[in-house]
């Protein structure tokens, strides 16, 4: 790997007539001689002294990023977090995905041969056209046909012997020998996927030894779901031994053939579509089940929650969250064509650059645990990552904003050829008034016109500004940019906080809010009646030191109108206890798209909802007869210009209503290296690291540039320790010479 | 000296007991098993049904302390705490609540913080008595004054400092080494290099300057003065007769820390991305994770103990005048 300069030889070696260099030099100077030429020359070598991988590796399609919390769950009944869909998205495949470039968000088929598209029926069977009132349907059958020759990847739940046996089926405790990982087993193999995993998954969301946080919502839906789950509870109880699933059926989903199964919902929920696409409905194996339910591997950490087995263009080859996770190509994997169409403007981006190629196109996804922002963004520096969030600490370094307010990248990244892509995302990030509480909740009039004073006073631009260096939108209702149903432009504004001015939405001035608080009863934030000052009551999760400036700003924006707000820090058990129980007055919350439609969004303020009554995730309790019936009606509907109407009365009822401050929609900011492919930002789509490319030469190129050691400071540093330490020895040969003396 | 050790042994038996109750009351005070089950299961679409059944399949839908529905001694066996602690008395330490075993966890876990404290152990002791004898000889000179004034520098700044300058000037000016990372085996080296320079010289400052102190206690004591008498030369005085003198107090504080050692360091480990165990239960209270807390405040107090154990052993390795009984 390293090169060794022929004049370091001749220097070692002894010339003819010349004494060698060990009889004429101490062996101390010959040591640190030695280490220092040694030093160097490895320094001319071709690999970074700080690569934090394989020399082998450079050369080769391997995607390097890095993960700060390890994923709990894999198992896709469970598994519901972002960071575990990084995973879990390349390695399962629903029968339906988000089309990689097309914007806004459409489900195109991903093992379905085409997208299911919902059959209604009424009480009596009859079937319904699909603009069937809401409250005629009885039934909604999906029914879906999935692609032939979709293979798992290799598993050893798979193999088999030469008698068609399944080898490690009937493993126990002592079989299982030292096996501790799932590379132990020495045997793997693989089967076609068919319409019966789909529907064996759907069961699963019950299994009582599972835990799915969809079982109680899709038990809702799924006919049946509820009561199948109650039954299997039982079974397991009166049997004591875990059921299979195999064994029992349920009206909700049924095979049809060995390619086609149905799910039959009890209502018209077009929504539940975009459940297709999440991982709760991806395809598991009965052998995943039964391989991992042998005695003895839960006690050894084998599980599907560690170890996925799924059809996906990837596998998960090495699990270590505490280091690194792997994954890699699944070797049985059909292929599938990068998509050759996009929205206007993808193609000149070089988007559409390997329309029709097969994909993925990237062998290797490799994920560091980095828990701290400073080695990771230096990491980034150093070309050993190849995407980055822009993270706080490394703003400024990375990102300007120009005259026009827009965000650029400095003259340090561009000069390292890194690009930005931004993104708002589909998420809200608000303040919600508890409607329970009786000084800022409620119907009337004086609590509404406090909570639109608020929501003048509370100037959301700034805090963008100051604590999210810029990056987020202000919201102007429930429902994010990007989503069916937002609307863009000066009828898009909300009307009580903001005003269009100059083809812009400009915060209304303070002024109005403080005749607010006079009209509400509160004069210059004072009771009119009993003249105390008002005091409202912000309750937060701790967020340490670094947290104080944002909640004295909070207390700044209050303090405009004259209120003292009193900051209640508390740990997150307590915060959520408290929004649970309803005795939180005002407090901080956020929501993330499951899905792109407006009603789940608007679901946060459907009264069903309600956290306190019904344990929904109506955090603020709202509830609005009118909002509730065109929730109803919306939430069936497709979209168009009829669901748009409903939608902007929603809105407005909201935006009058106040419950929410609306806060803002966060934008997200990645940076990724010039080598890096097909970085298009897709928020909903969780399985693309297919799409993505790596120019792995020019990578290596690039490390080498920017990577080489820098030695002559260690030199220096040694020479300036040995010289100052000449003094040192001569004291002490001074005082040797004393003692003997 | 055995029946003092068995006499120490049994004697931790309460201490770990105690340490037990403390950590659960703790735990408890601050988490319920409510609580628990929701950090685990996700805050989104979790039902009231979701939540018993997960407590339920862990133990945690029985009393903390003291379960007034049973009869007999199943009143206190039948409880959280007892199931829970119990068996760590057999080192078993079960399943995490997330279904991890925790032992075969720690075994792995417990060896790249070995890597990285060992070393910086051992460096950092050799290092650090060499320069504190060295400064002992050349006492009440410049280069006394100096090596003080800059150890007192030393000790000033922060652990994180180090750590944060050192991947700085090591990891991205000069590019020397990965800044962060672990692999196994041998490759291993290169990603110890910096935490492992980083940990001595954060500890040089206050190593040397405690060491110096002792050095300076024993170089004043009429023994030396003796040797000086005898003739013998100050390297003689230094290495044959200061130095084994001040053994007992460096081993009052080096042996102890030894057991401890396999349980890592939390800052260092997050910030080199080493998998050791020194973030294992940070992770663990942040997750809310019982199981793994009490096992790892109970292994941390048995380390403790053997600590403690070892270092009045050593005594007697040093000082023959020492006797345990």
């Amino acid at each position: 790997m390293y090169s060794v300069r022929p004049e370091f030889i001749i220097l070692c070696h002894s010339r003819r007539g010349l004494p060698t260099l060990h009889l004429l030099l101490p062996a101390w100077f010959r040591l640190c001689a030695g280490v220092i030429i040694t030093l160097m020359l490895v320094a001319c070598g071709e690999e970074p002294w700080n690569s934090p991988y394989p020399a082998a590796d450079s050369s080769r399609a391997i995607m390097y990023g890095s993960f700060s919390e390890r994923p709990k769950h894999l198992d896709p009944v469970s598994s519901y977090s972002e960071n575990e869909a990084v995973f879990n998205g390349q390695i399962y495949e629903p029968v339906v995905q988000y089309h990689f470039l097309k914007r806004p968000y459409q489900l195109v088929p991903l093992t379905a041969v085409a997208l299911p598209e919902p059959r209604y029926f009424d009480a009596d069977g009859a079937a319904l056209p699909d603009d069937a009132p809401r409250e005629a349907v009885a039934e909604a059958v999906y029914r879906i046909t999935i692609q032939r020759g979709v293979r798992y990847q290799p598993h050893p739940a798979f193999a088999r012997d030469d008698d068609g046996h399944y080898v490690y089926h009937d493993l126990d405790e002592t079989t299982l020998g030292d096996r501790k990982r799932l590379a132990d087993f020495e045997l793997s193999g693989t089967r076609e996927l068919v319409a019966a995993d789909y529907v064996y998954q759907i069961k699963r969301l019950v299994h009582p030894r599972l835990h799915s946080p969809l079982a109680g919502l899709m038990s809702k839906y799924i006919k049946g779901l509820g009561a199948f789950g109650q039954r299997l509870r039982e079974v397991e109880r009166d049997t004591g031994r875990p059921v299979d699933l195999r064994e029992y059926d349920f009206p909700g989903a049924r095979v049809v053939d060995r390619y086609t199964y149905e799910i039959v919902i009890t209502e018209k929920y077009p929504q539940f579509r975009y459940w297709l696409a999440m991982s709760f409905f991806a395809p598991v194996p009965w052998e995943a089940d039964v391989f991992y339910g042998r005695p003895g591997m839960k006690e050894r950490n084998i599980s599907l929650d560690w170890y996925p087995v799924g059809t996906g263009p990837y596998m998960l080859t090495d699990n270590n969250p505490n280091r690194r996770m792997v994954l890699e190509r699944n070797p049985n994997f059909r292929g599938e064509a990068y998509p050759s169409e996009g929205e206007p403007g993808d193609a000149e981006a070089g988007l559409l650059a390997r329309a029709g190629e097969r994909m993925p196109f990237i062998d290797v996804a490799y994920y560091s645990l980095e828990k701290e922002p400073i080695p990771e963004w230096t990491k980034f520096l150093q070309g050993y990552y190849d995407v980055s969030n822009v993270l706080a600490d490394s703003f400024d370094q990375a990102i300007r904003f120009n005259a026009q307010g827009e965000a650029q990248l400095t003259d340090t990244m561009r000069e390292k050829g890194i690009q930005l892509i931004t993104a708002v995302t589909t998420s809200i990030s608000y303040m919600g008034f508890n409607m329970l509480d009786p000084v800022v909740g409620g119907d009337g009039d004086r609590a509404r016109l406090l909570r639109r004073a608020i929501s003048i006073a509370v100037d959301y631009e700034e805090l963008i500004s100051i604590f999210a260096n810029g990056r987020g939108v202000p919201a102007q209702g429930p429902i994010p940019p990007g989503i069916f149903g937002h609307v863009d432009g000066a009828n898009g504004i909300n009307p009580y906080v903001y005003r269009w001015v100059d083809g812009h939405p400009v915060r209304r001035d303070i002024a109005e809010a403080r005749e607010l608080m006079r009209q509400a009863g509160f004069p210059q934030g004072r009771d009119a009646d009993t003249g105390k000052q008002l005091t409202l009551y912000f309750e937060t999760v701790s967020g340490g030191p670094g947290s104080k400036s944002l909640l004295n700003w909070y207390r700044k924006q209050f303090d405009k109108l004259g209120i003292q707000l009193v900051i209640r820090a508390t740990d997150y058990n307590r915060f959520q206890e408290k929004v649970r129980k309803g005795t939180a007055q005002i407090f901080g919350w956020g929501w993330n798209a499951d899905y792109p439609d407006p009603e789940n969004f608007l679901f946060l303020l459907y009264g069903p909802n309600g956290k306190v009554e019904h344990h929904g995730e109506n955090a603020v309790n709202y509830d609005d007869q009118r909002f509730d019936e065109l929730f109803v009606r919306m939430r069936a509907m497709a979209d168009g210009p009829e669901r748009q109407a409903l939608i902007d009365e929603m809105v407005e009822i909201v935006r009058r209503d106040a419950p929410w401050l609306w806060g803002f929609h966060p934008t997200a900011y990645t940076l990724y290296h010039s080598w890096f492919g097909n970085a298009k930002p897709n928020l909903m789509g969780r399985n693309t690291l297919k799409y993505k490319t790596i120019d792995a030469e020019l990578r290596a190129r690039k490390r080498r540039e920017w990577n080489q050691p820098v030695v002559w400071p260690v030199i220096a540093l040694v020479m300036v320790l040995l010289v100052s330490a000449i003094p040192a020895w001569r004291t002490y040969r001074a005082r040797q010479k004393e003692s003997v003396g | 000296m055995i029946a003092y050790v068995i006499r120490r042994i049994a004697y931790a038996v309460p201490i770990l007991l105690g340490v037990n109750v403390i950590t659960f009351v703790l735990f408890f005070v601050v988490n319920s098993p409510d609580d628990m089950a929701r950090l685990h299961l996700g805050s989104k679409h979790v039902t009231a049904d979701a939540i018993n059944k997960w407590k339920s399949e862990r133990g945690y839908d029985k009393p903390l302390l003291w379960n007034t529905m049973r009869e007999g001694s199943d009143r206190a066996t039948d409880t959280i705490f007892y199931r829970n602690t119990v068996r760590l008395f057999l080192f078993d330490f079960g399943q995490s609540d997330s279904g991890r075993d925790i032992g075969y966890d720690i075994s792995q876990r417990m060896w790249p913080s070995l890597a990285i404290t060992l070393p910086v152990f051992l460096i950092g002791l050799l290092l650090t008595i060499s320069l504190a004898l060295t400064i002992a000889f050349f006492r009440g000179t410049y280069i006394d004054t100096w090596a003080v004034i800059v150890c007192v520098a030393m000790m000033s700044i922060s652990g994180l400092f180090y750590i944060i300058g050192g991947q700085y000037v090591v990891g991205k000016l000069l590019r020397l080494v990965p800044i962060s990372g672990f692999e196994s085996g041998w490759v291993a080296i290169k990603f110890v290099i910096l935490p492992v320079l980083v940990g001595v010289v954060g500890g040089l400052g206050h190593g040397t300057r405690w060491y110096r102190t002792i050095f300076l206690e024993e170089i004043n004591r009429d023994y030396v003065r003796t040797a000086r008498a005898k003739g013998l030369g100050e390297k003689a005085v230094l290495y044959g007769h200061v130095l084994r003198n001040a053994l007992i107090p460096i081993l009052t504080g080096v042996v102890v820390v030894l057991p401890s050692l396999f349980l890592g360091s939390l800052i260092t480990e997050a910030f080199f991305g080493i998998p050791g165990l020194g973030s294992y239960t940070i992770e663990a209270i942040q997750s809310q994770d019982f199981a793994i807390v009490r096992a790892m405040v109970f292994l941390g107090s048995v380390l403790y103990i053997i600590g403690l154990i070892l270092t009045d052993i050593s005594y007697t390795l040093v000082d023959p005048r020492v006797r345990l009984s």
